[in-house]
């Protein structure tokens, strides 16, 4: 009976979000949500802090109640088939400390005895690289060892959706690689891993789909492809105006925007940034523009378009900034 | 693994039990304090003979009168000095031969002074002659069972149930709350109830270590009596130990904070403290605070503890004590079940 259902859920979306709303007091946290996500896909949230990015995977974990909209997992929802999903989803929140006086090993058993199924502690140990850690106590590790240890123990149920908090924020970029791999490997198995990150170079790296959020609002979604592609140019330049012949330099944007090969174009506070298609034909056509004007540069830089510039041409903020 | 191994309840008990014992400060305060405590209290009210009391005379023939009674030392002085003497509270009395009679100098609101007075008069009354018009013995009481150390040892053994129920379950509860431990335990498939009922089990699997180690050593050093059963006691520190953790679990079940949940336990300790009878009587409070004291569960842990050690009565001689430990064990636990907050 419980296995038929689950055949006949295996086609239902992992996850489904449908007009969530929720707000904190007077703050509007998540503000009306539709997302869906297939199985065995890495989806990503990303957004700035403050973006409702954890309150939106707390509200898919059942740690949150929605004030509005349907929340579906594995074709259950939080309202009646709690437990149930509890078994089989794994959770790595933003910030638990284990106890510091239990051991890592002491830490899995508890949390495997938790689950109906999963794997054996052993394996989970392995999995997160912490062999040579068992014995130690939780208030010795790094904090690299901590998120790994945390995520053991998102993963010692053999969960088939797999919520991660941004794993990697706070550590140094070693530890952050290292986890990279882990989260790797996890895709490999073919595990459907919800998670969210400030960091866009995560993004790119982990996630086939990523949602773009800010203020609440998914403002993207799409694969990091689809959303480099959607500014239109794969490179960015960038140079700063310092000076005019005949005194303070101001560049006619309307001249600059109409140079064929750049697909858009703005200006921050003297810096300029274009993104364009062709580096090697548009940024010829760049200086000689600069030049007919009679404005000198200062500063002239271009790179790869990334999410990074994705957020900067939606939002017209950086992802970093407060 | 065995299946007891596997059992989350067997899990999550077992982590609290090793996350005490490997807590320094805790070990201290459940096993050596109330046992330093004890040392202290059997020290300084041992059985001793009465205090010989220092009074000081005018003339050497006062002073062989005052020496002749067992309960005086007296010494011989001139006014001045002996005036001197008692302000620096070297003697409590001084005796001054006048022409007519005796005076004695002392201070009337110190009672040792004013059984100095009493001692010091008979004997100078009877070194002249003075006749008892009856016949008198004394009968001593130093029997274990009736000393100040045998009234206490249940007193203190009550305080500590409640001082280890509480700070070891409302401090663990709200550093979890704090390390987000909680949320992280909801958000794994672990049974509520079972988290909170790991804290009950292990603090009775420290109650045993705890209660027998004390309790051998108030028998060991002072021999301080069994009369009751004792399965009965242990039946007792049982009730009174989940009376103690239920009303921790409340304490701590809204809490954020280490300062919020501190100073709320000492708001719900401190009164009982003082009133529940740990070390007086508890009936020495007026009768309108009565019914108050007689319902806080401390006061009635140690009712009862004493009406088995001391007394030797069984349960059913106690209901009234039992029954209110009951409420404390039921209604706490069932307001922090549905007030708790998890994350």
């Amino acid at each position: 009976m419980l296995h038929a259902e689950s055949r006949t859920q295996g086609n239902s979306p992992a996850l489904s979000l449908c007009g969530v709303r929720k707000a904190f007091a007077d703050v509007i946290a998540v503000n009306g949500l539709d997302l869906e996500m297939a199985r065995a896909e890495c989806f990503g949230l990303l957004g700035p802090n403050g973006a409702g990015k954890t309150t939106t995977i707390e509200i898919c974990e059942g740690l949150t109640a929605p004030d509005e909209g349907q929340v579906e997992l594995l074709g259950l929802n939080w309202r009646n088939g709690a437990g149930e999903l509890r078994q089989r989803i794994g959770v790595q929140l933003q910030e638990t400390q284990f106890p510091e006086k239990l051991t890592v090993e002491e830490v899995l058993r508890l949390f495997r005895s938790f689950f109906r199924r999963g794997i054996p502690v052993e394996e989970s140990i392995q999995s997160a690289q912490l062999e040579e850690k068992r014995g130690a106590r939780v208030g010795t590790l790094s904090g690299g060892q901590r998120q790994r240890l945390a995520m053991a123990c998102a993963l010692v149920g053999d969960p088939e959706l797999l919520f991660l908090d941004e794993p990697t924020t706070g550590l140094d970029p070693q530890a952050r690689r290292h986890l990279w791999d882990l989260v790797d490997r996890l895709k490999q198995a073919g595990r459907t891993i919800i998670l969210t990150t400030h960091y866009m170079e995560e993004a790119e790296r982990l996630c086939d789909r990523v949602a773009i959020m800010d203020h609440g609002r998914i403002l993207a979604l799409g694969t990091p492809q689809q959303l480099i592609a959607s500014i239109g140019g794969e490179h960015i330049v960038e140079f700063a105006i310092t000076g005019h012949e005949s005194g303070v330099g101001v560049a006619d944007v309307a001249r600059l925007y109409a140079i064929p090969g750049v697909q858009s174009h703005r200006s921050d506070a003297g810096l300029h940034q274009l993104s364009v298609r062709e580096l090697h034909t548009v940024v010829p056509r760049i200086f000689a523009e600069l030049d007919r004007q009679g404005l000198h540069m200062s500063e002239f830089r271009t790179h790869s378009a990334t999410l990074e510039d994705v957020f900067v041409g939606l939002t017209g903020r950086n992802l970093r900034d407060e | 693994m065995n299946k007891l191994q596997r059992s989350s309840l067997y899990q999550l008990s077992i982590m609290r039990f090793r996350l005490t014992l490997r807590e320094p400060e805790a070990i201290f305060w459940v096993f050596v304090f109330p046992i330093l405590l004890t040392v202290g209290l059997g020290i300084a009210f041992r059985n001793r003979p009465a205090d010989v009391l220092q009074v000081g005379a005018t003339t050497s023939q006062l002073t062989r009168a005052l020496a002749a009674d067992e309960g005086l030392t007296a010494t011989t002085m001139d006014e001045p000095s002996g005036t001197h003497a008692l302000a620096t509270g070297s003697i409590l009395l001084l005796a001054i031969q006048q022409p007519d009679g005796v005076v004695y100098k002392y201070d009337d609101s110190n009672p040792d002074a004013r059984t100095a007075r009493l001692l010091a008069n008979r004997a100078i009354q009877t070194a002249a002659g003075r006749r008892d018009a009856i016949h008198a013995e004394n009968q001593q009481i130093h029997e274990p069972g009736a000393r100040y150390i045998d009234f206490v040892v249940p007193g203190l053994l009550g305080m500590n149930l409640m001082g280890s129920a509480i700070w070891g379950i409302g401090f663990s509860i709200v550093e979890a709350r704090q390390k987000k431990l909680l949320k992280r335990m909801v958000a794994s498939p672990m049974p509520r109830w079972q988290f909170l009922a790991s804290y009950l089990i292990s603090r009775l699997a420290m109650l045993i270590l705890e209660v027998a180690a004390f309790l051998g050593f108030a028998r060991l050093m002072f021999a301080v009596p069994f009369r009751g059963s004792l399965w009965q006691l242990a039946l007792l520190c049982v009730l009174a130990s989940l009376a103690f953790s239920a009303l921790g679990l409340l304490v701590s079940s809204r809490a954020r904070t280490m300062e919020a949940a501190s100073g709320l336990m000492n708001l719900v300790m401190l009164p009982m403290w003082i009133l529940s009878g740990v070390f007086f009587s508890a009936s020495r409070f007026p009768a309108v605070i009565q019914p108050i004291v007689r319902a806080l569960p401390l006061t009635a842990a140690i009712d009862a503890l004493r009406g088995n050690m001391l007394q030797g009565m069984n349960l059913g001689q106690m209901i009234a004590p039992i029954a209110i430990l009951l409420a404390w064990v039921a209604v706490p636990f069932a307001v922090s079940l549905r007030i708790f907050r998890w994350r």
